[in-house]
């Protein structure tokens, strides 16, 4: 089991440890309701040197990530980011990944810490001759800052004013704390903030400053756990549960981040034909009607009959509403639409409703 | 952790409580079981008037990660269910041993003396840390 640089910080915080994608990860501090709310409301601070790092070089990086993934990045600036799913040939989903622009031969891609070496072998398996593939996984440490409070307080430890990181660009080299680290204005929480990767011998630093200078915010430091319910509310997916080799992009509802009319990319032709063809089932939100809290893999049924099932499901802390994504027979997808979650053999009721259940606040 | 246990309940390995009036058992989770699960959204409770065996899930109690049986740890009659958990559950974590899930008529009262003491079940969590 890998631990990250933090790991004893965590401990020494008082954090439940979780195994999760072969990390020894908190799942929480003093409690996923609180920590929830605190991104929210102020800000949260996350360990997330799980996540992996794999660079891209060379001559023919570009036209080669174009080859890779289904998003389009030929239009895309120097230290801006981009997300977008990985696909097979038949359309599955290798992984949904965010892509880091330095210049037109060199890319960062920042993968699912459960994917790491099922990315880097599918990566390796395709790549041409004037492409170099790193894994930086280990060198690097990630720490995620999330909240409305999270500009105020990163900009009293950095050297450059944060206001010129707008939403998915990048800064690289900048000194946090004294720390030279690459900062981006992204996360996964549905609030506006900053993931910061940095050497992992320095983690520990940039930690301690961030969370000193936080106090007068109320800053906590925030587990998996409402990593989890955060990301749930604003409908982000997660891979193994919303994206999967089983479950297409356009099936998660990512059409906007599958560029079908770019030339060739691996599984386009799997994806042109699910488009024309219409999908069978799509990913919905879901809100309970009943009592009751949906849970990953619990069964959909519209008049006894199964439709779907969930994929993510929580009690949501913003909303104090039971949600669920759950991917389901395209016949019940429409808004307004009542189905039932089979919840311990019971089929207790649920509407479909609008996605993403929590509005975003981001700076744009 | 150090694990709130009270004196004069009886305790299961599954870490429900019981405190014993006449021939009724009134059930709950333990602190060492609340804080195991974390923040509590949801609690299940059975249909007054079920028979339940020994063992048998009786509740759920749901944390905001994971739902979690509650197992009766005597049998017998469901007489009562605690509906204030419905509106709020968060006061298990608050205090577990004030706030009883159940109340079961008990048809079998000799099946207490399977059950742990104070003492023992407090051995039997730090076992449980290690």
């Amino acid at each position: 089991m890998k631990k990250t640089p933090l790991y004893e910080k965590h401990v020494s915080l008082g954090a439940r440890m979780i195994e999760f994608g072969g990390w020894m990860m908190p799942l929480q501090y003093v409690g996923i309701l609180q920590e929830h709310e605190a991104v929210r409301q102020r800000a949260g601070l996350f360990d997330v040197s799980h996540m992996g790092e794999i660079m891209i070089r060379g001559r023919g990086a570009t036209e080669f990530l174009q080859q890779l993934i289904t998003n389009d990045i030929s239009g895309m600036r120097e230290y801006r980011v981009l997300y977008s799913p990985m696909c097979y040939p038949d359309g599955g989903t290798v992984d949904d990944l965010l892509v880091y622009k330095f210049d037109s031969e060199r890319y960062l891609l920042v993968v699912n810490a459960a994917n790491i070496q099922k990315d880097l072998q599918w990566i390796e398996s395709q790549r041409p001759h004037d492409v170099e593939v790193e894994d930086m996984s280990e060198q690097y440490a990630q720490l995620a800052l999330q909240g409305p409070k999270s500009q105020e307080i990163l900009q009293r430890i950095v050297d450059i004013p944060l206001d010129s990181v707008k939403f998915f660009r990048f800064a690289d080299g900048v000194s946090i704390a004294g720390v030279s680290a690459l900062l981006s204005r992204t996360g996964y929480t549905g609030e506006d903030g900053f993931e910061i990767y940095l050497p992992a011998n320095r983690a520990l630093k940039v930690w301690d400053a961030i969370m000193e200078v936080g106090a007068q915010y109320q800053i906590m430091p925030a587990g998996l756990g409402a990593r989890d319910t955060l990301r749930l509310e604003a409908a982000l997916p997660l891979y193994g549960h919303e994206l999967s080799p089983d479950i297409s992009p356009l099936e998660a509802g990512l059409d906007r981040f599958v560029k079908l009319d770019k030339a060739d990319f691996i599984g386009r032709e799997a994806l042109v034909k699910q488009k024309e063809d219409g999908i069978s089932r799509k990913l919905v939100g879901l809100e309970m009607i009943d009592k009751g809290i949906p849970r990953q893999g619990y069964e959909v049924q519209v008049e006894g009959r199964r439709v779907g099932y969930i994929t993510s499901g929580s009690f949501s802390p913003t909303l104090k509403k039971n949600i669920a994504l759950a991917l389901v027979d395209v016949s019940y997808a429409a808004e307004g639409f009542h189905v039932d979650v089979l919840v311990r053999s019971k089929a207790l009721k649920a509407e479909v409703v609008k996605i993403p259940f929590y509005a975003k606040q981001y700076k744009k | 952790m150090k694990v709130k246990v009270i004196e004069n309940l009886k305790y299961s390995k599954e870490h429900e409580w019981v405190r014993v009036e006449g021939n009724r058992a009134v059930i709950g989770i333990t602190d060492y079981a609340q804080d195991s699960l974390g923040d509590i959204v949801f609690v299940d409770l059975p249909e007054v008037g079920r028979n339940v065996k020994a063992g048998e899930a009786v509740a759920v109690v749901e944390s905001v990660k994971a739902a979690s049986d509650v197992y009766s740890p005597v049998s017998g009659t469901v007489v009562e269910v605690n509906a204030v958990l419905e509106a709020s559950p968060e006061l298990i974590n608050q205090d577990p041993y004030e706030n009883w899930i159940l109340v079961l008529e008990m048809s079998d009262p000799g099946e207490l003396d399977a059950l742990m003491d104070a003492q023992s079940y407090e051995r039997f969590c730090e076992e449980e840390e290690e």
